[in-house]
């Protein structure tokens, strides 16, 4: 099962990643119209301090607690992928309250939005990955247990 | 081929149903549902009557789910002994049902106290059920003046959940602040201004010594009218059926980490469980929903003859009125450490140079760091705490720990 791991060596912080999400995300057909004055809601963050940074997005656990915890039963996982059915979902931010890495976020709407690979949305692969100039985040199988 | 019965049919039902099919993926299976749905998301109850969610939403399962786990669920039947010697349950219509193992996931009940004139109340509600909730609903018009009687979280979140469809909504309970079991004062004051500024009134260190029809006699003197009334006083594990058999109950069915009862062959989950909290270190009733799934899938596993401890519960609550969200976790017995700033707040409570408590309110981004540190037992020693009472950040672990984190498999 593919995912995605950052090397915080690598990162520049250039925050682009969170701005290819948020396309890829928007169902829009360019950037300018998707992003342009607007406020922007990625589903991957770029944190750290003066010295380092890196990217956070989900981990697509093994064994999410997001998924037992969710009082809405609105996140499950198929095919190795942890998803949000955004029409169950009502933001109570118990999700918030137990991921252990900060991976999930509300949407503009306030329903919750995580990381899904891109795999459903006009990228078709992690968009992130695909757009990190110092190959700071990449897509690759590294096994399961 | 064993023969395993769930009693009860909510998210510890669905846990252990999910936690017995990792294991064994043949045997039966039978669920004993005194309600006559489908496993739902009962805290979506309030959700539902503020219109964030509807009806066919609130599944917690797909609609196939117990075909596809091979269950058999029986329907509006109330189990009503266990006979632990012989190994089979009674249910109401006198059926019997025999099992090689069982598990006990009947909830919580409310609480209603002794009120003297409660019986000359038309409208009156509890608020832990769908039906509650279908009742209530077809029960209010937007001429409608709610009492609420409990500000809890049941008691709120109705208060919530109502606000719209209703004239006026007043909550009084005999603490002096409200969410009184998850909040101290001071931060119950936060919430409070906010409910209030969204119209719902209060009447705190009061309560209800008579009702006269729809008027509700209060002990300070005062009186309010009402059109319904909404008990939300509390609510009580459902230990009965361990109970009769000798089986070892305090305010919930003691369990240990495998969700064993004092009983052989009898296990338990969920809200009518009390095991071990290891905030405070001792057994406590922590009725949460995620709590009841992890307690379900154990015994589940357990049940099925594999083996599953689950044993960092701690008691977490994620709560939120009209946009304000809070959030609280473990214990609060500990040093105690504010940031403080307008509508946000965060308290951390430290013990032994262990984070054992969290109150957060406003800004909750980033929360599970917190309570990870709770629920791992992360020495605070090890990580730059003075930046985490800041901001929840993965910034404050040591590189060695990131690079596991987000360049390893989870």
């Amino acid at each position: 099962m593919k995912r995605i791991y950052v090397n915080e060596d690598w990162c520049l912080g250039c925050h682009l990643c969170e701005y290819n999400c948020a396309f890829a995300n928007s169902g829009m057909p360019d950037m300018a119209t998707a992003l342009k004055d607007k406020p922007i809601y990625p589903r991957i963050h770029i944190e750290g301090n003066e010295k380092i940074s890196y990217a956070v997005s989900c981990r697509h656990c093994t064994d999410p607690i997001c998924i037992k915890s969710c009082i809405a039963g609105a996140i499950s996982k198929e095919d190795g992928v942890v998803w949000i059915n955004k029409e169950k979902c009502v933001g109570c931010l118990t999700c918030v309250l137990v991921c252990p890495y900060g991976a999930l976020t509300p949407s503009e709407s306030g329903i919750m939005q995580k990381c899904e690979l891109c795999l459903q949305n006009s990228c078709g692969e992690p968009a992130c990955v695909k757009g990190c100039p110092n190959r700071a985040i990449v897509y690759e199988e590294r096994g399961e247990v | 081929m064993k023969q395993y019965v769930i009693i009860g049919n909510g998210v510890a039902a669905a846990g252990c149903i999910e936690g017995i099919r990792n294991v064994d993926k043949s045997s039966t299976i039978i669920v004993i549902s005194e309600e006559k749905y489908p496993v739902y998301c009962r805290p979506l109850i309030s959700y539902y009557l503020e219109k964030k969610t509807e009806l066919n939403r609130m599944n917690y399962r797909s609609e196939d789910f117990y075909d596809k786990m091979n269950c058999e669920v029986i329907y509006g039947r109330k189990a009503e002994h266990i006979d632990s010697s012989s190994q089979k349950i009674i249910l109401d219509d006198r059926t019997e049902v025999s099992y090689d193992s069982v598990c006990v996931a009947t909830g919580s009940s409310p609480f209603v106290p002794p009120f003297d004139g409660l019986e000359t109340v038309k409208n009156k509600f509890s608020f832990l059920t769908l039906d509650d909730s279908l009742a209530l609903e077809a029960a209010v018009t937007k001429e409608s003046r709610v009492l609420i009687v409990g500000a809890g979280l049941i008691g709120l979140k109705c208060a919530e959940g109502l606000r719209d469809r209703v004239a006026s909504i007043t909550v009084c309970d005999l603490s002096d602040h409200i969410l009184s079991s998850i909040l101290e004062t001071d931060c119950a004051a936060i919430i409070q201004e906010h409910l209030e500024s969204n119209g719902i009134r209060f009447m705190l260190g009061d309560t209800v010594i008579r009702f006269e029809n729809n008027i509700a006699i209060m002990k300070s003197g005062s009186s309010v009218d009402f059109d319904v009334l909404v008990l939300a006083v509390g609510v009580r594990a459902n230990t009965e059926l361990v109970k009769e058999q000798n089986g070892e109950v305090n305010r919930g069915i003691l369990i240990n980490d495998r969700m064993e009862t004092s009983l052989s062959d009898i296990y338990a989950a969920g809200d009518c469980t009390e095991g071990n909290d290891i905030s405070i270190g001792t057994k406590r009733v922590l009725a949460l929903l995620p709590n009841a799934y992890m307690q379900g899938h154990a015994a589940g596993v357990n049940m099925a003859g594999g083996n599953e401890v689950f044993d960092n519960a701690i008691p977490m609550n994620s709560i939120g009125f009209f946009g304000l969200h809070a959030m609280t976790a473990g214990s609060y017995n500990g040093e105690v450490f504010e940031e403080k700033e307008e509508n946000r707040l965060k308290q951390f409570f430290v013990r032994d140079g262990y984070l054992i408590g969290f109150i957060l309110i406003g800004d909750t981004e980033r929360a599970g760091i917190y309570t990870s540190l709770i629920r791992e037992k992360i020495p605070l020693d090890t990580i730059n705490f003075e930046l985490l009472k800041k901001v929840a950040t993965s910034a404050a672990f040591s590189p060695e720990t990131r690079r596991k984190k987000f360049g390893g498999v989870i």
